[in-house]
């Protein structure tokens, strides 16, 4: 005969009441739309608020009514489990409604200068009267200033990475790598400020018979400094994902180091690298700050990051956004949804790439 | 991250006493140049250790590169003060405690006061918003959401942090700012008996919309932070909790949090970085007013980093300097504040391994 077949009759605990009860689902979504509805009646009732208050009275009736009726039934821990639950969960979705506001607006006001004029002309002459004007200027100049900061930040921070990976030991390698993580968080603002009294004041008054020139090269040099960490960061956790025995097999065979790193450590990792540089193109591509300190803007289309103003994306975005113009808003919004195309192309194609990348599985 | 294959640290392939002459276990990158003496066999055709090879040149150019970053780090602070020093000695107030700026006029008169004070108010608001959110976020997609829910959403928070902080700020500006405004008015209307709500409008452009606006900015790094740090919790942890009898929550709440506190501490470190440093959507969301005033609901407020954005293009050569000398009390702020963050993370190695 098992314990739980005997028949006692002091013990309370028998087959039928050992199993604690459970809230039915049926009773939880009862009390979800009765809250919601009190909610919604004392907000429009008392006139003290609209229907975002009423959801938001009924989510506290909700959680106040799931902790009495599911404490009765389930007893008082399972009713705060429940609680947090719904806590965390609806966390999720006032994240998420932002997020899709944003993309909402974006699609539903860009569209309105979508069109082959907006990708085609610059704004040059183009006075607040207008109605058309375009960002092909601007477009010219994130692509130039962001692929000359790649070209300059992908090797020095490979680079970088390699060091801390395959050279670096003892007390200067910990510090290289602490401050690459503390240059992180720098503000993009100060690395254009940075640029600002370095480059813009400092150097390019020798090339230019002694006055100070905007260009966007110095944006390029901007960018850098925010690429930089980001790079050696994504580059060395992708090289210490390659096997150690891969290293090996080359030392055995008699090649030097630089050539194992060069020929075995990078391809390996390549995969995990680009898609580490296309995350930081992404998010250079988007700054403004810096090139809004340092690149000056222009309204006209101009092709040489070297010499004079150069327009940006974000910065155009900024501008019009600025600017009194009534056309202005639309044009911003295109060019808004212009660069949230580019960066979140570059971003979902890394993110992919890294998928499909076996190393960092 | 026991189990994680990082780096060939601790591959003990050449660690098992194979010929005994070996100093270090050759997954620790030995060299082949940096043997003593050749080894046994084949060990004649080894290259000769030449002081001035590729060998040498590459090391050489690798520690260049990577104390490019010490020598940036250095080079913003001198040229920076470089540019300041002018700026500030020309200044006929104190520069801390004066709530002006002014730095254009013939006798430049310009003080950071109300722009510290403007900057950590909005970022502490910012995080008070955010924090409970991001880790909500957090649990719910390391212990709570089912794989196939948690690997789109944690994709869809990446994006939320790859969105230009310009396209936020416009968003702010042309489309929160309509339900931020009647929500002040209504703050305003049943809670105006509280210092911060008080005033009488207008509102609309005001910390509150710069803070919620900078809270949307910071969450995805909070989150993503905080994520990494509890799904790193040991199972044998929240095991040992589920079979005390635990309940979920009361597992988050015993093995998960504490194990992640020094994590999530650095992540809102980061977050409080980043927001200090935010320009752009401040620029576009604040009111630009010079006082300080803990009403957040009227329009009003300023930081640093949205001052510099702002008043840059009317600035002459003491106005920029003044501009630089401002964002270098920024550059500091967040140096601190990101040092110490740092500082945190590396006092767990399974943290610092994985910290983005």
């Amino acid at each position: 005969m098992s314990l739980l077949e005997r028949e006692s009759s002091d013990v309370v605990m028998t087959p039928d009441n050992i199993r604690s009860q459970k809230l039915h689902p049926g009773l939880n979504v009862g009390i979800a739309v009765g809250a919601l509805v009190v909610g919604l009646a004392l907000a429009y009732g008392f006139g003290i608020g609209n229907y975002v208050l009423g959801v938001v009275l009924g989510v506290v009736f909700y959680l106040v009514g799931l902790q009495i009726v599911a404490g009765r039934i389930e007893g008082r821990r399972a009713a705060r489990d429940r609680m947090w639950k719904a806590l965390i969960y609806s966390a999720c979705v006032l994240a998420i409604l932002p997020l899709a506001s944003v993309v909402w607006t974006l699609v539903s006001k860009g569209v309105d200068r979508l069109d082959g004029d907006f990708f085609g002309s610059s704004m040059n002459n183009i006075g607040a009267r207008d109605p058309n004007g375009g960002a092909y200027h601007a477009i010219i100049g994130t692509l130039e200033q962001v692929g000359i900061a790649t070209l300059m930040a992908v090797p020095l921070g490979v680079l970088g990475a390699i060091y801390l990976v395959e050279y670096g030991r003892g007390k200067f390698a910990t510090t290289v790598r602490f401050f690459v993580d503390v240059m992180t968080g720098i503000p993009s603002i100060v690395a254009g400020l940075f640029v600002l009294s370095f480059w813009v004041l400092i150097v390019s008054p020798w090339f230019n018979n002694g006055t100070p020139r905007f260009s966007g090269f110095a944006a390029s040099l901007a960018l850098t400094v925010l690429m930089l960490p980001t790079i050696v960061r994504s580059t060395e956790e992708m090289l210490r994902l390659v096997p150690g025995p891969l290293r090996e097999g080359a030392y055995a065979l008699g090649v030097p180091q630089w050539k194992t790193i060069l020929k075995v450590v990078i391809p390996t990792a390549l995969p995990g690298i680009v898609t580490g540089v296309m995350l930081a193109v992404a998010r250079a591509a988007g700054e403004t700050a810096p090139v809004l300190l340092v690149a000056g803007g222009a309204a006209a289309i101009n092709f040489d990051p070297f010499a004079g103003g150069q327009q940006s994306l974000s910065l155009f975005v900024y501008q019009q956004a600025g600017d009194a113009s009534r056309y202005a808003p639309a044009r911003a919004w295109t060019a808004a949804l212009t660069l949230v195309a580019i960066v979140l192309i570059l971003t979902v194609a890394a993110k992919l790439l890294a998928r499909r990348n076996s190393l960092s599985k | 991250m026991g189990d994680n294959p990082s780096g060939s640290d601790n591959a003990t392939a050449g660690d098992l006493g194979v010929t005994g002459r070996h100093a270090r276990g050759a997954g620790t990158g030995v060299a082949p140049g940096s043997y003593e003496e050749p080894p046994f066999g084949g060990g004649g055709a080894l290259p000769k250790k030449t002081r001035f090879g590729m060998e040498a040149g590459f090391r050489g150019l690798s520690v260049a590169a990577g104390a490019m970053v010490l020598v940036i780090i250095v080079a913003i602070a001198v040229f920076l003060i470089s540019k300041a020093v002018p700026a500030l000695s020309a200044n006929t107030e104190n520069f801390l405690t004066y709530k002006s700026w002014f730095p254009n006029e013939t006798e430049p008169k310009f003080g950071i006061a109300v722009l510290a004070f403007g900057t950590v108010l909005t970022s502490i608001i910012a995080l008070l918003v955010a924090v409970p959110i991001a880790l909500g976020i957090a649990l719910f997609l390391s212990h709570y959401a089912p794989k196939r829910l948690a690997t789109p959403l944690g994709f869809v928070i990446d994006l939320l942090a790859a969105v230009p902080s310009v396209v936020f700020g416009l968003w702010g500006r042309d489309v929160f700012m309509e339900p931020v405004r009647n929500f002040s008015a209504w703050l305003n209307e049943y809670f105006s008996w509280i210092p911060i709500f008080g005033g009488d409008g207008p509102f609309g452009r005001s910390v509150l919309l710069g803070s919620l606006v900078l809270a949307i900015m910071v969450l995805p790094i909070v989150t993503s932070l905080s994520r990494e740090v509890f799904m790193q919790t040991p199972g044998m942890n929240e095991e040992a909790a589920l079979a005390l009898g635990a309940t979920k929550w009361e597992m988050v709440r015993t093995a998960v949090l504490p194990y992640g506190k020094p994590g999530v501490i650095a992540a809102v470190m980061l977050g409080l970085g980043r927001a200090l440093g935010e320009t752009i959507a401040l620029a576009l969301t604040l009111g630009v007013v010079f006082n300080i005033s803990f009403n957040i609901i009227e329009n009003g407020g300023n930081s640093i980093a949205a001052n510099i954005a702002n008043s840059f293009g009317e600035a002459n050569e003491t106005g920029r300097g003044a501009l630089i000398a401002s964002g270098l009390v920024l550059f500091a702020i967040t140096l601190v504040v990101n040092m110490a963050a740092r500082a945190i993370i590396y006092r767990r190695r399974e943290f610092r391994d994985s910290a983005a």
